[in-house]
């Protein structure tokens, strides 16, 4: 789906997070990027050199914001002020959506600054998608909520985990942020069937997709976004473009971070399963027809 | 869950044998936690508590370089992990995560002894140099901002981005000497970090004792120290607390001359410190 309305009918292609290693390099060589990701929280300050880059990048640049704090997950009411923080924050970059984690981090105002999952239940899935309008609606854009790896699973938990981001999103009637590499570090953690997961979830919702490296130790992976996305991300990528469409595509890489060019070099990667999945969809199409 | 996440680590890093309320850890896990053929519900469990509490002392560290100069690793670490289970994050940023240090050191001296005093100016430093980085910048004053009212009844702001420091030792020149350290080691080594950080530094010297007044501060939006007589940090002060200007001159002390006034509230203004008061 290039262009839908959980990403604001856009049609942005491959795009890169905004680190402070490259904004140097992107201000000074101004190298020509389809879009960046911002970490909402990182510009959600009241004055100073974050919002004079922000600005920078702004006249050059098109931007989308990715929160970390939103928590759609926890049983905490929305914040008023965070929220009217955010979305002075939104007027300004102008994202034509904004996404967020389908995830748990916070409790009674303490927060562990991570994202935790949650337990596989209706009413977690009700409550969540509440949440989710609320903010929505609060904000005036549309939303994305990414489903997260994970380490643990709840024997509370009812449904698989697509069965319940699809539940959330019907109910929510948002988009989703599908991060393939997400997908496939908990489906090696969990023993889940990666594909079943891209095959079982809503792919006419699909707003937007993350690829990311990971770290393999001897029990479990965990998702580092610290190296190149390996192998078997880029197939289920591919995979999942064939089935959702071509999407905005974003590499994460969050720790040590290499050179701008480098990053950007393996972002593009994501152009060779592109390709194939816009040849195989008029195939696809003239298949249908006979 | 979250109880389980934000209570300390072991000396080796691991979860707790026990929860705070005494039971077993791998039972308050297998709770509700599902095991797997790999690990135990225990174990899947410490991974999160392993990655909350590496990421939360990891920005401690990046925060607070010269503290950990002059603590030492060892003691440094120690100081950060009491810190973050007394004080764990109450806010959506990362950047706030340090706002309760220098009063957590005041009151736990027995983790800083005997430089409690010096480390309690060194965190106020530090966390200054946080405010000034992305604290708030109102609209400067303009001399029409001043036009038509007396100086008996004129107060004036400070930007909320300006710290006023008086402590009794240069910890701007200490705190200089620690991060070109960590700059020339850096540039020297490919050495990555990995986990909570252990590394060996080379001591920075402590500082002998000396009072100074120090405004931390920003412009052109970058972090910038700046020495100030005591009179003028008196006038400031003054200001920030909201006294007039003729108030402020006076706590300045007898000895200011009004040329010096002048100067200085000229230097203030060219560096954007005054604003209006809200």
């Amino acid at each position: 789906m290039p262009a839908n309305s959980f990403n604001g009918q856009t049609d942005y292609g491959i795009g890169i997070g905004l680190r402070v290693p490259h904004y140097q390099h992107i201000l000074a060589k101004k190298p020509v990027v389809d879009w960046f990701e911002i970490i909402s929280e990182n510009f959600m300050v009241d004055g100073g050199r974050p919002l004079e880059v922000l600005d920078q990048i702004l006249e050059q640049y098109r931007v989308v914001q990715h929160g970390v704090s939103m928590y759609f997950g926890s049983a905490d009411r929305p914040d008023r002020a965070h929220l009217q923080k955010l979305k002075r924050l939104v007027r300004r970059t102008k994202t034509p959506w904004l996404s967020d984690h389908l995830c748990w981090g916070s409790v009674d105002g303490t927060f562990t600054h991570d994202l935790l999952p949650m337990p596989y239940t209706l009413a977690a899935a009700k409550r969540t998608a509440e949440k989710i309008r609320y903010v929505r609606d609060f904000l005036e854009v549309p939303i994305c909520v990414e489903n997260v790896s994970s380490y643990a699973e709840f024997h509370v938990s009812e449904m698989t985990e697509w069965e319940f981001l699809s539940e959330v999103v019907e109910r929510a009637d948002c988009g989703v942020l599908l991060d393939v590499n997400n997908i496939y570090v908990s489906a090696q953690n969990h023993g889940f069937d990666p594909y079943a997961y891209v095959n079982g979830i809503p792919s006419h919702r699909v707003g937007q997709m993350h690829v990311a490296g990971h770290t393999k130790f001897e029990k479990y992976i965990l998702d580092t976004h610290d190296h190149p996305v390996l192998d078997p991300v880029w197939k289920l990528y591919a995979h999942a473009t064939q089935r959702c469409g071509v999407t905005a595509t974003l590499l994460e890489w969050d720790d040590k971070i290499p050179s701008f060019d480098e990053v950007h070099d393996e972002a593009l990667k994501a152009n060779q399963f592109i390709g194939d999945a816009r040849a195989a969809q008029p195939a696809k199409k003239s298949v249908s027809r006979k | 869950m979250t109880h389980a996440l934000v209570q300390p680590l072991t000396a080796a890093n691991g979860l707790a044998a026990h929860s705070a309320d005494g039971r077993p850890m791998a039972d308050v896990a297998a709770s509700f936690i599902k095991a797997n053929d790999r690990l135990t519900a225990f174990e899947r469990l410490e991974i999160y508590a392993r990655s909350y509490w590496f990421r939360l002392i990891d920005c401690v560290y990046d925060d607070c370089p010269g503290l950990r100069g002059l603590l030492g690793e060892r003691r440094f670490d120690a100081l950060v992990r009491a810190y973050l289970a007394r004080h764990p994050s109450r806010s959506f940023t990362l950047r706030n995560l340090c706002d309760r240090l220098p009063e957590f050191i005041r009151a736990t001296p027995r983790l800083t002894a005997p430089r409690t005093a010096l480390a309690h100016a060194v965190a106020r430093f530090e966390w200054a140099q946080t405010v000034a980085f992305d604290g708030e910048a109102r609209p400067v004053l303009t001399p029409g901002d001043l036009a038509g009212t007396p100086p008996t009844r004129l107060r004036v702001g400070l930007q909320p981005y300006l710290s006023l420091l008086e402590l009794n030792w240069p910890v701007d020149d200490y705190v200089i000497a620690v991060k070109q350290r960590d700059a020339l080691r850096s540039a020297a080594s490919n050495a990555v970090d990995h986990g909570p950080r252990a590394v060996v530094r080379k001591r920075v010297a402590v500082p002998r004792r000396r009072r100074v007044q120090v405004a931390v501060h920003r412009l052109n939006n970058r972090l910038y120290y700046k020495r100030l007589d005591r009179p003028a940090f008196l006038m400031l002060a003054a200001l920030r607390s909201g006294r007039t200007l003729v108030q402020a001159v006076a706590a300045a002390g007898p000895r200011v001359r009004p040329e010096d006034v002048r100067t200085w509230c000229a230097t203030w203004m060219e560096l954007g410190w005054l604003c209006r008061r809200e």
